[in-house]
């Protein structure tokens, strides 16, 4: 699969890229209009407007990083976040992707992601005598060692941009793990789903030394009544 | 080109489909008056799933719901932010006026924060308190049966406090705190700063039959598919349908303006429509405006005709004057007691804070008139893009190195998750006749229409507030044992002070009063010059409180409603 049809992947699902739909401008392939293209498969859309859904696709056909630029951003992600059982790590979230699509979706971005990837060989080339992606663990590790601290007293723009491209892609990196499903696994966030809140559990109450204060419990909603349908006696007084 | 005429004539075209034009869609539909709503963005629906952005994951966005396409983030129902294509707006010089514009049915209402304050007693009675603005031609009094019956109809979840200026209603029960707003709650009583449950409508419990019940994603802004929160569309227009009203809806319609005759009565709408580029034209008995403060100013200044040389409803020449838009600053803190949290529980509660702080101050004590109130955020958040950008930054305050890479960067992300509380204020701001929208004649839109220029400055009663808030928040944080982030903002900052228009309260642009001279409608929102225009927006308020303008902008809706249904049954408009 070449790296456009893994981004139509991740975007449209395997089943939507599956069946050859792919957008350009107004028509897909098959003659649709995106409007009946996304409401055949809406869940794949994350609720894009036709214009938004053009836009991405018209960065998903625009090329920022080439095949060995995409492998050196890879190699550099799981030197930053290296993958632990069970949640695997950067690549498994996608993260190489991401850093494509921000820097074309987020143009600023690019000079300093193409500059550091070029920097990274260079100094690797310059160092062992290899590019980064093929370098040891050991090297690349020496090698990120050297950019991986700006100095915080100082407004990264105004430092040399080895520093601000490690800072840049620390930032994808992590961010690009922690939004995806095997992240949020890791990170253990258990939203994002229909529930009911009834409060903060004892024991983290306990934990972080806090209580509720039984007069204001006592105004909040009784969660067994949350069915019934509310009515009120004339001075606001709930009944129900 | 010849403009294409409808022969039927409504009874009532209104212009806008959020607040103010979906609750007088559904009192006029109600009435049994034939309506026609024109709005200027497409249909939306919070339950059409093509469009849904409710429960949507990070990783189902190649940008993981970065801010790119829409300003709030990705999942943000709003069509349409600051900026709209096509459709610019322009400043007077040294002004920076920021205009959000959602272009769908139920307009902003589909991504607001659901905060839905009355105002009280002293927010209508401005001059009588302080001496600066203006009193409103009516009083607490007159609105509040509305604001009782609104809160039956919409459904808004808070507490009966017994507060002077902060007036009980008809509430659902309140969810429980979140951890950190139990921290808030003791660090804002340290500095004997009122904490009560939020209100915001957003249904803990159920109303009717036809709207479902909160499950706790805390995405109101992204419009719940259940109709549990408050939207125009789920909530007004959409009953106002099922109920049989005759509603007929123009989406993708972007009002001109209001046609006159002879006499220079209101004759209905013009509009061009963006599927065809070709300009319509729509009749009436009455005419309702509720494109928001600033676009109804717009329509009005725009339509311009021989008996009407100002613009409509603007022999006074008010109309886009006293525009302003409430005041806001904002802090977050780090909480070092907040660090390692047990991920063991789903914490997202409802959409925005369960507990906010309502004014507590004496302004007799302050550099400043007028108030404000504080809204909480934070929490163990629903990771998008942005989320550990900067994993370890708080390492600076225990004397560890930021930075680095590594396995560590998972212990530090779970470290801090969940360890910030942030504290926004949002006050009154006092409304000036020198700040003002007016047409700026040398700039159209792409459908012809000359656009608004804007002129606003804050005052140093403005920038006084700001520095008042950020002062508090930073006592708050220190209250509750934590460390304030970025930077203190002095005077040359403006203390912090969010630029006007930012917090998208914008209103005062056509303001009601008894006197035509001095006022655009009279308190029945109905303009002085012409007797079958009336406006149902939050261009007619006088002055903005501490309070978020919504549920007052429906409250009065409601009420304009009423007297429009009167006045034609009286056959007087």
């Amino acid at each position: 699969m070449d790296r456009r049809k893994s981004l139509q992947t991740l975007i449209l699902g395997g089943a939507a890229a599956g069946t050859g739909i792919v957008f350009n401008s107004c028509k897909t392939e098959n003659g649709e209009t995106i409007d009946e293209a996304i409401a055949q498969s809406s869940e794949k859309y994350f609720g894009r407007i036709p214009k938004e859904l053009e836009r991405i696709e018209k960065l998903n056909a625009e090329q920022l990083f080439n095949e060995h630029e995409m492998e050196t951003i890879a190699a550099l992600s799981v030197v930053i976040l290296p993958p632990k059982e069970p949640h695997g790590g950067p690549i498994e979230a996608g993260v190489p992707e991401l850093v494509e699509f921000m820097g074309k979706d987020i143009p600023s971005m690019a000079p300093t992601l193409l500059g550091g990837l070029m920097w990274l060989d260079h100094k690797s080339n310059t160092e062992f005598g290899t590019e980064f992606k093929s370098a040891t663990l050991e090297q690349k590790k020496q090698i990120c060692d050297e950019i991986c601290w700006h100095d915080i007293e100082v407004s990264l723009d105004e430092q040399p941009l080895e520093i601000q491209f490690f800072y840049m892609m620390r930032g994808l990196t992590v961010t690009g793990y922690y939004t995806s499903k095997v992240g949020i696994a890791d990170l253990g966030y258990k939203g994002n789903m229909p529930n009911v809140w009834d409060g903060v559990p004892q024991d983290v109450l306990d934990q972080h030394g806090v209580a509720y204060d039984p007069e204001w419990i006592a105004k909040c909603i009784d969660q067994s009544t949350r069915a019934t349908i509310a009515t009120w006696d004339e001075n606001g007084n709930l009944l129900t | 080109m010849q403009i294409k005429e409808s022969s039927e004539i409504y009874d009532v075209i209104i212009v806008g489909s959020g607040a103010g034009g979906g609750m007088a869609t559904k009192q006029l539909a109600d009435a049994g008056l034939n309506v026609a709503v024109v709005e200027a963005g497409p249909y939306f629906d919070p339950a059409d799933p093509v469009t849904q952005t409710q429960l949507k994951w990070a990783y189902e966005s190649p940008r993981r719901g970065a801010g790119t396409d829409r300003a709030f983030g990705e999942w943000d129902m709003s069509w349409g932010d600051w900026e709209v294509d096509g459709e610019p707006y322009t400043q007077e010089e040294g002004s920076n006026f920021r205009w959000w514009r959602a272009r769908m049915l139920g307009g902003r209402t589909n991504h607001w924060g659901r905060i839905s304050l009355r105002f009280g007693p002293k927010d209508f009675k401005g001059k009588t308190r302080d001496g600066h603005g203006d009193d409103w031609p009516i009083g607490y009094d007159d609105v509040k049966p509305y604001y009782d019956k609104l809160d039956k109809l919409i459904g808004v979840y808070g507490s009966n406090e017994g507060r002077e200026n902060d007036p009980d209603g008809f509430f659902l029960p309140p969810p429980k705190p979140r951890l950190h707003e139990l921290f808030y709650i003791n660090g804002a009583k340290k500095s004997n700063i009122p904490v009560i449950p939020s209100r915001l409508s957003i249904l803990t419990k159920k109303i009717n039959n036809e709207r479902g019940v909160c499950f706790y994603c805390r995405q109101c802004s992204r419009s719940c598919s259940v109709y549990a929160d408050f939207s125009a569309g789920s909530c007004l227009i959409f009953p106002a349908q099922k109920s049989g009203g005759k509603v007929k809806i123009f989406v993708n319609s972007m009002v001109r303006e209001v046609t006159t005759n002879a006499e220079g009565k209101a004759t209905g709408v013009s509009y061009i429509s963006k599927d065809d580029r070709k300009e319509y034209k729509l009749k009436a008995k009455v005419v309702v405006l509720a494109a928001s403060a600033c676009s109804s100013a717009r329509i009005l200044l725009n339509s311009k005709s021989k008996q009407h040389p100002n613009g409509l409803g603007n022999s006074s020449n008010i109309v886009g004057k006293y525009l302003h838009d409430s005041t806001g600053a904002d802090r977050a803190g780090f909480v070092p007691s907040l660090m390692n949290r047990k991920v063991s529980y789903n914490e997202d509660g409802t959409g925005g804070m369960h507990v906010y702080s309502p004014w507590w101050g004496d302004n007799s004590k302050l550099d400043f008139p007028r108030g404000y109130h504080i809204e909480i955020g934070g929490g163990m958040g629903n990771p998008n893009y942005g989320f550990g950008l900067n994993p370890n930054e708080f390492n600076k305050f225990f004397g560890v190195k930021v930075g680095g890479y590594g396995d560590t960067l998972r212990d530090d992300v779970k470290k801090y998750y969940g360890s910030i509380v942030g504290m926004a204020g949002r006050g009154e701001s006092i409304a000036r006749k020198e700040n003002y929208c007016e047409i700026d004649p040398t700039t159209v839109d792409q459908f012809g229409i000359p656009v608004l220029k804007f002129n606003y400055q804050w005052s140093d009663f403005e920038r006084n507030q700001a520095k008042h808030m950020r002062d508090t928040f930073e006592e708050i944080i220190h209250n509750m044992g934590g460390i304030p982030l970025g930077e203190k903002k002095g005077k040359d900052k403006d203390y912090g002070l969010h630029t006007p228009g930012a917090i998208i309260h914008e209103v005062g642009t056509t303001r009601m009063g008894d006197d035509a001279k001095t006022s655009v409608t009279n308190k029945f929102q109905q303009l002085h010059d012409v007797d079958n225009v009336f406006i149902v927006d939050a261009g007619v308020f006088v002055s903005q409180a501490d309070k978020n303008c919504t549920w007052t902008i429906m409250a009065l809706s409601w009420r304009a409603s009423d007297y429009i249904i009167e006045q034609l049954k009286a056959q007087n408009i």
